[in-house]
């Protein structure tokens, strides 16, 4: 994406025949793209340095002619133009950068001559095993061969013989025979997971891609190099032959892992997720997202998935355990334990359910170590959530001491958890013994064992919501797959204990902008893809975790002023 | 034949009797004299004596080397870096080695100037993987230099100190490229850069500004501050100032190495006169004039057009023989003085094995970055290999120039030109030996012809 530039860093070029204004400093496959005239390219990626060896980028370029003693300008007389000088030989286009006056052909017969002579290069030694292979359906190479591929081969020869089945670490496979040798996945490697342990060995058309002796491409970014090779040399082992990515659909997503909020494709078909890939935003995760991320859909179908209602560990209906809860806190002494992983409606429910039980809200952090690229130290990914929605007011701890003191103390009779394993938070069994939980989750634990009242909720890949990532960055995600039956979409459960009339996410919506003030003017429907930023000041005094990521900064805790 | 005689300025003392490449032979013969009133010169005059000496470098490109220097970037207030091109890999080539090995205190020499002059603190010679006798001898070379003031610490007694370390290349063609070289000088894998923006006189070595020169380039440049540029300029012919080595191999009576002044001999002369004429018996066929990668003459063949002679333009009507031996010359007729490596093919060279043999070089060679070189070279080979094994095809030659053409001009580094050229010119000019391969594949073996083995 090209951020909106001032007019002075702007130069005027000639795509194609047509003039367009871009800035300073754009390459020209960049530039093109801007008027959809797509310039083919494998070895160019946005996000890492050019090298330019693929050459299918190869375009034609032209400065217009000046008279070199006076510098006026030279004319055609047959158009009344400038002239042209057209550069004889072709250039690429990744690695040339506009400049003013500059004139591009991207579609002259010398160019598809180019673009034809490498697509054919490209194939000779190309196994052509599309049939059996994963990137078909999304291939750079077999795209661009109906483009400009010659439909049959002049190579009559042997093909090269390479190695076919390479494990480079525990979760990327490669079929060297495949790789075209752009060398993208070196770079990125290198450049953004800092573990250079990918490059070339041998020479020439048998140079090979593998690891260095004795290392392995483990690092947590290890699948990105999958998502951008552009042809099926390095696959996924989790979703080798899986399944054809055509049959399968896309739902954007959030990867909730940590407070990064990078930003999600979930690739899912007939109810079952089968892979997670990253979403470009370049002001969040750029084309990038780690590898822990992808396998969270793999707790969708886990044997310890709650999806029984249950009311005195006897199995019940929603509407009688909702019944059965209400009771509960009748009895006074509630307490109301929120989640920094649910989305910001459910929140917004958290703290209507709170009031509505005068109960007082905790909270749960999760703190790990920050790898300083898109996993950050805050392992909840809506903490600010639910301090934008007053869910509550300072941050969070990482046990329940105070909640812990209040039952010892018999204040409190019966605790609200939204997905929380109490247990793991530092309640004791005693303590459960002493209370009534009422349990919204997804999944079995200690709490929902002990729990009075079991309502089985759904996963992040089941619903729509939103959350709201430590830049301040309200993003949101949609469901990808149906939830399986007897799990409740947690906004409406919430709403019902709350006694909110609110039956789906466009009326929760209409309730939060009422009553929210840094939400006012959205709805679910009005938030884009890439997120909306949201006015951090508010929360400037707050010590948050977080160390540096990319594309975050963290500023150092204003002291707050009153 | 006096317009025949050598004129030995760069191989003066090769082959010398009771020559020797120990420091004191060379001071003897008045060694290091140069360094010693250059030191105390201004290093613009020095750039200026090079640029007016019209000096184009040998290496193969035949760039003016004033102008190189020129392009370097001095403002940046990086270190600059001169790196001798001494990875003399071109197949026909082999002029710089006699240099390192019998004469390398004039390269050294030449190395000090031009470091001066561009004030330059550390340069490199990046010498052959395969040349281990040369590297040592050179290593000798300089430690004697440095031990007599000449190399390292206040040269000569002035407070300017330079030094140059040897680095033993890391055996490939593609070394010889100077971005390659520089990225094998880095400790990287000689992988050509893209330029732009990496042009070695602004993001060379280190991202520094670099000067790349070939060896006898740095020689020639030796003798300019020793007599000036203009009086320099006066050998050769103009454009084509200097003398040139040519190194004849092949079919010739007496191949080997001969220096003359450039543009001031014709390819027959060279041939005949000079290297004694074909062997007995047989007749020249072809002769490939800077190197295997510059486009091969058939004999037989007319070049016509109009050249420029002083300021007048006038018709030539060449034979190969006929082709002056210099760099615009040898450009007129379709070919290039490249590296100076001549080879010479007669009658009893059969053209398809004669491009077998290049092309297994070339896509031997091929770092494999970039897809046309990488695969081209390859495919090339491959069909040219299948041809000599019998396989041969009558399409084959069409295809050849057809990959051929997809190659050149569309790669990172010249490699694409050099591993296309054979092949272009081959079968443009030996098109029926290529068709008719197949055939006279098939034809039964004569009577007279030798068992090898």
């Amino acid at each position: 994406m090209i951020q909106p530039a001032k007019p002075a860093d702007l130069v005027t070029v000639n795509i194609d025949g047509k003039d367009i204004a871009v800035p300073k400093g754009t390459n020209v496959i960049e530039a093109a793209r801007l008027i959809n005239v797509d310039i083919p390219h494998y070895c160019y990626h946005p996000k890492l340095t050019i090298v330019g060896n693929c050459r299918m980028c190869l375009i034609e370029m032209g400065m217009p002619a000046v008279d070199p003693a006076t510098k006026a300008p030279i004319m055609d007389p047959a158009t009344g133009k400038q002239k042209i000088n057209w550069i004889p030989r072709p250039q690429i286009g990744c690695g040339t950068n506009v400049s003013s006056g500059l004139h591009i052909r991207t579609q002259s017969p010398m160019v598809k001559d180019c673009r034809e002579g490498v697509m054919e290069f490209l194939l000779i030694n190309h196994p052509l095993d599309c049939p059996i292979c994963d990137q078909a359906g999304e291939c750079k190479l077999q795209e661009q061969s109906t483009g400009y591929g010659r439909g049959y081969s002049r190579f009559v020869e042997q093909k090269n013989v390479k190695p076919k089945r390479t494990q480079l670490g525990p979760r990327v496979t490669l079929d060297d025979e495949r790789c075209i040798l752009c060398s993208r996945c070196i770079r990125f490697s290198k450049e953004i997971a800092k573990d250079d342990v990918l490059g070339f060995i041998d020479r020439g058309s048998y140079s090979t891609l593998t690891c260095y002796p004795g290392k392995t491409l483990a690092n947590n970014y290890s699948l990105n190099t999958v998502d951008i090779c552009p042809v099926g040399a390095l696959t996924s082992t989790d979703f080798r032959f899986k399944m054809r990515v055509w049959f399968l659909k896309q739902t954007n997503s959030i990867d909730t892992e940590s407070s990064v909020g990078a930003n999600t494709v979930v690739w899912s078909r007939e109810g079952a997720i089968y892979r997670i890939t990253p979403r470009r935003n370049d002001d969040v995760n750029d084309t990038w997202m780690a590898d822990s991320g992808r396998e969270l859909f793999k707790s969708v179908k886990s044997a310890d998935r709650l999806t029984a209602v249950k009311v005195n560990s006897a199995d019940s209906a929603l509407d009688i355990a909702i019944n059965a809860a209400t009771q509960l806190f009748k009895e006074g002494g509630a307490a109301v334990v929120g989640s920094g992983r649910s989305s910001v409606e459910e929140q917004f429910l958290t703290k209507k359910l709170a009031d509505a039980l005068k109960a007082s809200v905790s909270l749960v952090s999760r703190v790990g170590e920050g790898d300083k690229l898109l996993v950050s130290a805050d392992r909840n990914p809506n903490v600010r959530g639910a301090l934008v929605t007053g869910l509550i007011k300072s941050l969070p701890s990482q046990k329940l001491t105070d909640l812990a003191a209040a039952i010892d103390a018999g204040k409190i009779k019966a605790v609200v958890s939204v997905g929380e394993d109490l247990a793991a938070a530092g309640l004791s069994a005693a303590q459960l013994a002493k209370i009534s939980i009422v349990y919204l989750g997804t999944h079995a634990n200690a709490t929902s064992v002990a729990a009075k009242v079991v309502i089985p909720t759904q996963s992040v890949f089941e619903k729509n919501g939103t959350l709201v990532n430590q830049q301040f960055r309200i993003q949101k995600f949609a469901r990808a797959v149906p939830a399986p039956a007897g799990a409740t979409d947690d906004t409406v459960v919430l709403a019902k204990l709350a006694g909110v009339a609110a039956t789906d996410i466009a009326s929760v919506w209409k309730l939060i902008a009422a009553e929210v003030p840094a939400l006012t003017t959205m709805s679910y429907a009005n938030i884009p893809e890439t997120g909306l930023l949201l006015d951090a000041t508010p929360f400037a005094a707050l010590p948050f975790v977080e160390g540096e990521t990319l594309h975050y900064k963290p500023t150092a805790p204003v002291a707050a002023t009153a | 034949m006096a317009d025949l005689e050598q004129r030995r300025i760069i191989f003066k003392h090769i082959d010398e009797p009771g020559y020797s490449n120990d420091i004191a032979c060379y001071v003897r013969n008045g060694g290091y004299e140069v360094l010693k009133k250059s030191v105390l010169r201004k290093p613009d005059e020095l750039i200026d004596e090079v640029k007016k000496s019209g000096l184009r470098g040998r290496g193969g490109a035949g760039f003016p080397c004033g102008v190189k220097w020129g392009l370097v970037d001095r403002k940046s207030g990086k270190p600059i870096y001169l790196i001798v091109n001494a990875d003399e890999s071109e197949p026909g080539t082999f002029k710089d080695r006699y240099i390192m090995h019998q004469d390398p205190h004039q390269l050294i020499e030449g190395t000090m100037i031009s470091c001066f002059a561009n004030n330059v603190k550390q340069a490199y010679i990046y010498i052959r993987g395969e040349m281990p006798h040369g590297a040592r001898i050179l290593e000798k070379a300089l430690a004697e230099a440095r031990a007599a003031g000449f190399v390292g610490k206040n040269i000569c007694g002035t407070t300017y100190s330079c030094d140059i370390f040897v680095h033993r290349g890391a055996g490939a063609y593609i070394c010889g490229e100077e971005t390659g070289l520089i990225e094998s000088l880095e400790g990287k894998r000689a992988n050509p850069r893209i330029k732009p923006p990496y042009f070695p006189a602004v993001l060379g070595l280190y991202q520094c500004p670099t000067i790349v020169n070939n060896v006898e380039t740095l020689c020639h440049v030796k003798y300019i501050a020793e007599f000036g540029g203009i009086e320099y300029a006066k050998i050769g012919t103009p454009n084509n100032t200097g003398t040139r080595i040519f190194c004849v191999s092949g079919h010739v009576q007496r191949p080997g190495y001969y220096e003359f002044e450039a543009g001031k001999i014709t390819m027959g002369q060279l041939l005949n006169d000079v290297c004694g004429g074909p062997l007995p018996g047989r007749k020249f066929k072809a002769v490939i004039p800077g190197g295997s990668s510059a486009k091969i003459l058939r004999f037989g063949e007319r070049y016509k057009g109009k050249r420029k002679v002083g300021a007048d333009m006038v018709d030539y009507d060449w034979g190969v023989e006929d082709v002056p031996m210099d760099f615009d010359s040898l450009g007129m007729v379709g070919t290039m003085g490249g590296s100076g490596g001549v080879i010479v093919m007669d009658d009893t060279v059969n053209m398809v094995e004669a491009l077998a043999n290049i092309n297994a070089f070339y896509s031997h060679e091929s770092c494999g970055q970039c897809t046309p070189c990488r695969e081209g070279s390859l495919w090339m080979k491959k069909i040219t290999t299948r041809m000599v094994h019998g396989n041969a095809r009558s399409e084959d030659a069409a295809l050849l120039k057809s990959v051929a053409d997809q190659i050149p001009g569309r790669t990172i580094c010249a490699f694409g030109e050099a591993c296309s050229w054979p092949t272009q010119s081959f079968i443009a000019k030996f098109g029926d030996e290529f068709k008719n391969y197949p055939e006279s594949k098939k034809a039964v073996k004569p009577a007279e012809a030798q068992t090898l083995i």
